[in-house]
This record gives C-alpha cells, structure tokens and sequence, in this order.
C-alpha cells in the first residue's frame, strides 16, 4: 500500500451501551478507492460516520497523514435524510459550502454557479427550484453527488449511494465516482453490490463488528471474504450470537436475505 | 362608533390591560413561530410538551423562596428544564425505558412535583396562575422579560438557522461539517436553550399547561398550508397573532379566561388545517386520485 492517508487504530464504537464496531484497524491509502462491504449491522456506516467525525470511537484512535485532518465529504444514507423537510434542490446543494461558509457568512456568485454546473454534471440542470419531497430516490442521489461535488474534497466519503438508484443511475454515478478517482482523491464507499466492488473498487474492506479483512479486492474473493457464492452465515463463528440469527434468517424468515446465496456484500 | 369598531377594536382601545396581553401574546409569537417550525420537523412535539412540564418544579421551587418575581421563576424554570432535559437523555440512552415512556414519566413527575411544591406555601390562586396564566394580568417585568427573550431568540436564530435546518433535514452531515468547524457543535444545545427560554417566557401568560400552545400549534397548522421554511415560519406567526387578537377579544366578550381562549381558537384553527388544509390533509388525501 502506498503512503496511507487514514490509519485506523484498533477503534471501538458505541451506541450507548451497544457496541457497533470493535478492535478494528485499517488504512486507507492516499488516492485509494476503496469499498466497504459486509452484512446488515456489521458497522460499515459506523465506520464511516467515525471517519467523518460524525461519530467520536469511543478506544483507539483515528490518524489522519502528517496530523493534518484532510477535506471531507460524506454522503449520508438517503434513509436518514428527512425527504419531506421543505427544501429546494438548489439550497440542499448549497448545504455543501456550509463547512466553510458557516453561518453568517454569504454565498457568492461562484459557489452559486459552482451548485449549478455541479447539478448539470449530474444531470439535474433545471431542476434547482423543486423541492426535495418531490423527487425520486435516484434524483435525490444525485442532488447529494452534486453537494459531494461542490464541496471539492480531497476524502469522499459515500454511504450505500447506490441503494434505490436504477441502472442508469448507478452508471452515471459510477462515471462520477471514477472521474474522482484519476483526479486523486480518496473514496471510501459503503456498498453491497459485490459485482460493482468486483469491477470498480481497486481495495476491499470487510466488515462483521470488527474488521474481517482488508487489501486489495481480488486478495478479498480469493479469501472468500467476499465471494458469489459464499454464504454469509460461514463468516459468523460459531460462538456468536449472530451466528443463530443468520442461519434462521437463510431458511426463509427474512424477506431480506432473498439473495443471501450471493454473499456478504449482498447483506451490507 | 360602529359595530366594527365595537367588536374588533374598542377593547383594545379602551382597556391597558387588553393591549398589553395582545403585545405579549404577539411577542411570544414572534420568538414561538420559529422554534415551533423546527420543533415540528425534529419531531420533537411530544418532548415539547413535555419540556412544557418539566419547568413547572423550578418555578415552583422560585415561588417558594421568592414569590411571583419574574426573574427568580425564570432562573427556576430554566434550570429545571435543563436537568429534566439532561435526565431524560441519560435515562434513555442508558436503560431499557423507551422514549415516550421516559417522557411520560418526567411529565408527570414535573407536573405533580410542582403542585406538591406549591401547595406547601401558595393558595389555590397561585396554583391556578402556574397551571393556567393569566394573560390579563401580566405585569410589566414579565412583559419585559417576554421581550428579552424575543430579540435573544430572534438573534440567537438568524445565527444557528443554517445549522438548524441541516440538523432536521441530513443531520449527520452538520456532525460531519462540525468536525471542521467545532463550533457547529453548539447549534442543538443553543436551540434546546432557546426553547426552555421560551417556554418559561410562555409560561408567564399562559402557565405550565398551555405554554406550548402558541409556540408549537400555529406551526402544526403551517405544514398543511406551505411548503417552504420561511413561508411557513409566516404563517405560523401569521396564524399565531391572528388566534391572539381573535381570542382575547372572544374571551372579553363571552367572559371567558382568556389563555385558554387563545389557545382553544389556535387549536381549532389547526385541527381545521389538518382536515382542510392544501398538503396532506384529511381533504387533499380523499381529493388524490387513487
């Protein structure tokens, strides 16, 4: 791995009294471009929002190269957003230039033409004015590339930004994320496509709770810590209470493990 | 005079003490509209009336050391607010009580401290003053006190407003922003203290179990009309002047207690916006197409 940008030192964190993720340790080289993958619950997102500084570990430490924080941009879980809140395409954008501006501070004319070149390079040039209760998963997606954009950070940091995104979509944002990649930037990216990580995601991280493994993605199917045709349960030990639920769930009680014979990253 | 003028006009004109609680209901709504806004889209309604409560005993601790003083309940109110706020935090992220249960459980706890507190000195009078206000008789430091909280409000808002519509819509994201600027970490604990503030302000004219009633209900009734942050900060204050002036003058006229007159009317005004109302009410919900 060439010089590391991020140095995960054996983190732990909580929720309250849950701990989400433990002893996990990790780098994440400058320029990488890196998936996170792993099944439901097993603290991707978790590890995202700690890197981010969403989320404060509550052991070890998160070392970022030279002591100096790096520029980031995190592209939270559509999810999480709250659609309905009344909010134009346009002024979710200009949320991105909120860090540096801060909240006093003016827009300028740039960053305004910045939000609308950024909105056009995802495809939503016109769309400024509507509001965001209007739009459809994958719009809503691209509103938030196009916030990642304006914010010209050298770390992006994207949370399942293709989950409820169709195909064309994902392609076009595919695109995006690539373009980032040869301009040098750092991507993690939480996803659970396994032939999307296979294809386009050079490193691999694998996650249940702690970390798995990590390296390069080919390294990650040859270990069968991501694999087609693995089954998820197989990476649970034995001892740990997931082990049962996942086996339960595999024959037939969770609606969401209808491509459970796919693998982990089907399950992130 | 005309008849006009009788019934819109000559209360106002004649009586201070009509005037005064038209100026603090108008005041209350200036600083209320905005927080209820966001209030509202946090969610956060239930922990609002709880919180109503929860200043109820340190008023009553303030009563007992230093009788009506305006400042004293307020110091008392804020402090408790903030403790019962504190309190429910730690109870939920660190036992099994859900939520509302936790809510629950200080509300009742506030509501009933409080009257215990106040039965030991105060009579029935002051109790019914705590419950309920009394709007017709605020005096000149409470009104004072209202239009302090007011411009801190409007202050302390037009500096945390981008903070607070990121923390409502994406709020992982203001934590992320907040990791550059750690300042931003400030902007849910500034407005939770705004709140408490205000619901003490509130409290002088409409007592413990209405003091939410022009901050949060014009704002529920605003989500039916428009769609856009700062129009529906309008109309919520729109609404909430209007219910003020409306019911102080059907509470003069009837011979009705004008708090809770006030309130009734705003009330009413938003249980019609929700059955009537443009966006996603009862009407517009049997008017879309199946």
């Amino acid at each position: 791995m060439t010089h590391p940008l991020i140095t995960l030192n054996d983190i732990f964190v909580s929720y309250g009294r849950h701990v989400a993720l433990q002893s996990v340790s990790g780098q994440f080289a400058c320029g990488s471009l890196t998936a996170v993958a792993g099944p439901n619950g097993s603290g991707k997102s978790t590890l995202l929002k700690a890197i981010a500084g969403v989320l404060h570990p509550t052991r070890g430490t998160i070392a970022f190269a030279d002591n100096v924080r790096p520029s980031m941009a995190y592209l939270p879980q559509v999810a999480h957003l709250q659609r309905d809140f009344p909010l134009s395409v346009f002024d979710v954008v200009l949320t991105g230039f909120y860090p540096e501006a801060g909240e006093a501070g003016g827009l300028s004319k740039a960053q305004k033409q910045a939000a609308s070149k950024a909105l056009g390079e995802v495809g939503l040039g016109g769309f400024e004015k509507r509001q965001i209760n209007a739009l459809s998963g994958g719009e809503l997606q691209r509103t938030l590339f196009a916030r990642v954009i304006v914010q010209n950070a050298n770390v992006i940091l994207l949370d399942e930004p293709f989950s409820a995104v169709d195909a064309a979509t994902t392609a076009r944002l595919i695109q995006l994320l690539l373009k980032w990649h040869e301009e040098g930037r750092t991507i993690i990216c939480v996803l659970h496509d396994l032939l999307l990580i296979k294809k386009y995601f050079p490193e691999s991280m694998v996650l249940q709770g702690k970390c798995l493994g990590s390296g390069h993605t080919h390294q990650m199917f040859e270990q069968k810590l991501l694999s087609f045709d693995l089954d998820m349960a197989e990476l649970v030990p034995p001892e740990d209470p997931l082990h049962h639920q996942t086996h339960r769930d595999h024959h037939g009680h969770n609606h969401d493990h209808g491509h459970h014979k796919h693998g982990p990253g089907d399950h992130a | 005079m005309n008849i006009v003028t009788h019934y819109l006009l000559s209360p106002y004109l004649d009586y201070g003490f009509m005037r005064r609680a038209l100026l603090a209901c108008i005041v209350l709504a200036i600083s209320g509209a905005p927080l209820g806004f966001f209030m509202n889209q946090r969610r956060m309604a239930l922990v609002s009336d709880a919180m109503s409560h929860a200043i109820f005993p340190g008023v009553a601790v303030a009563f007992l050391v230093s009788g009506l003083s305006v400042w004293s309940m307020t110091a008392g109110g804020l402090t408790a607010g903030i403790l019962i706020a504190l309190l429910s935090v730690f109870l939920s992220r660190y036992t099994q009580i859900k939520e509302d249960g936790v809510f629950t459980l200080l509300f009742l706890l506030s509501l009933t401290s409080g009257i215990v507190l106040l039965s030991l000195k105060g009579s029935n009078i002051d109790l019914l003053h705590m419950l309920f206000g009394d709007i017709l008789a605020i005096d000149n430091d409470a009104l004072l006190f209202i239009g302090i909280v007011a411009v801190l409000t409007l202050f302390v808002l037009a500096f945390i407003y981008r903070g607070l519509v990121l923390d409502c819509f994406d709020p992982d994201f203001l934590m992320a922003a907040a990791s550059k600027r750690p300042i931003i970490r400030l902007v849910r604990p500034a407005f939770f203290v705004l709140f408490v503030i205000n619901l003490v302000a509130a409290f002088q004219a409409l007592g413990t179990l209405m003091a939410l009633g022009l901050i949060l209900l014009p704002s529920i009734a605003a989500q039916f009309w428009v769609r856009q942050v700062d129009r529906a900060i309008g109309f919520a204050l729109g609404l909430a002047i209007f219910s003020s002036y409306a019911g102080l003058l059907l509470s003069y006229f009837t011979n009705t207690p004008s708090g809770p007159v006030v309130v009734l009317l705003c009330g009413t005004l938003c249980l019609g916006s929700v059955l009537v109302g443009k966006h996603g009410s009862c009407l517009s919900a049997i008017r879309k197409p199946l």
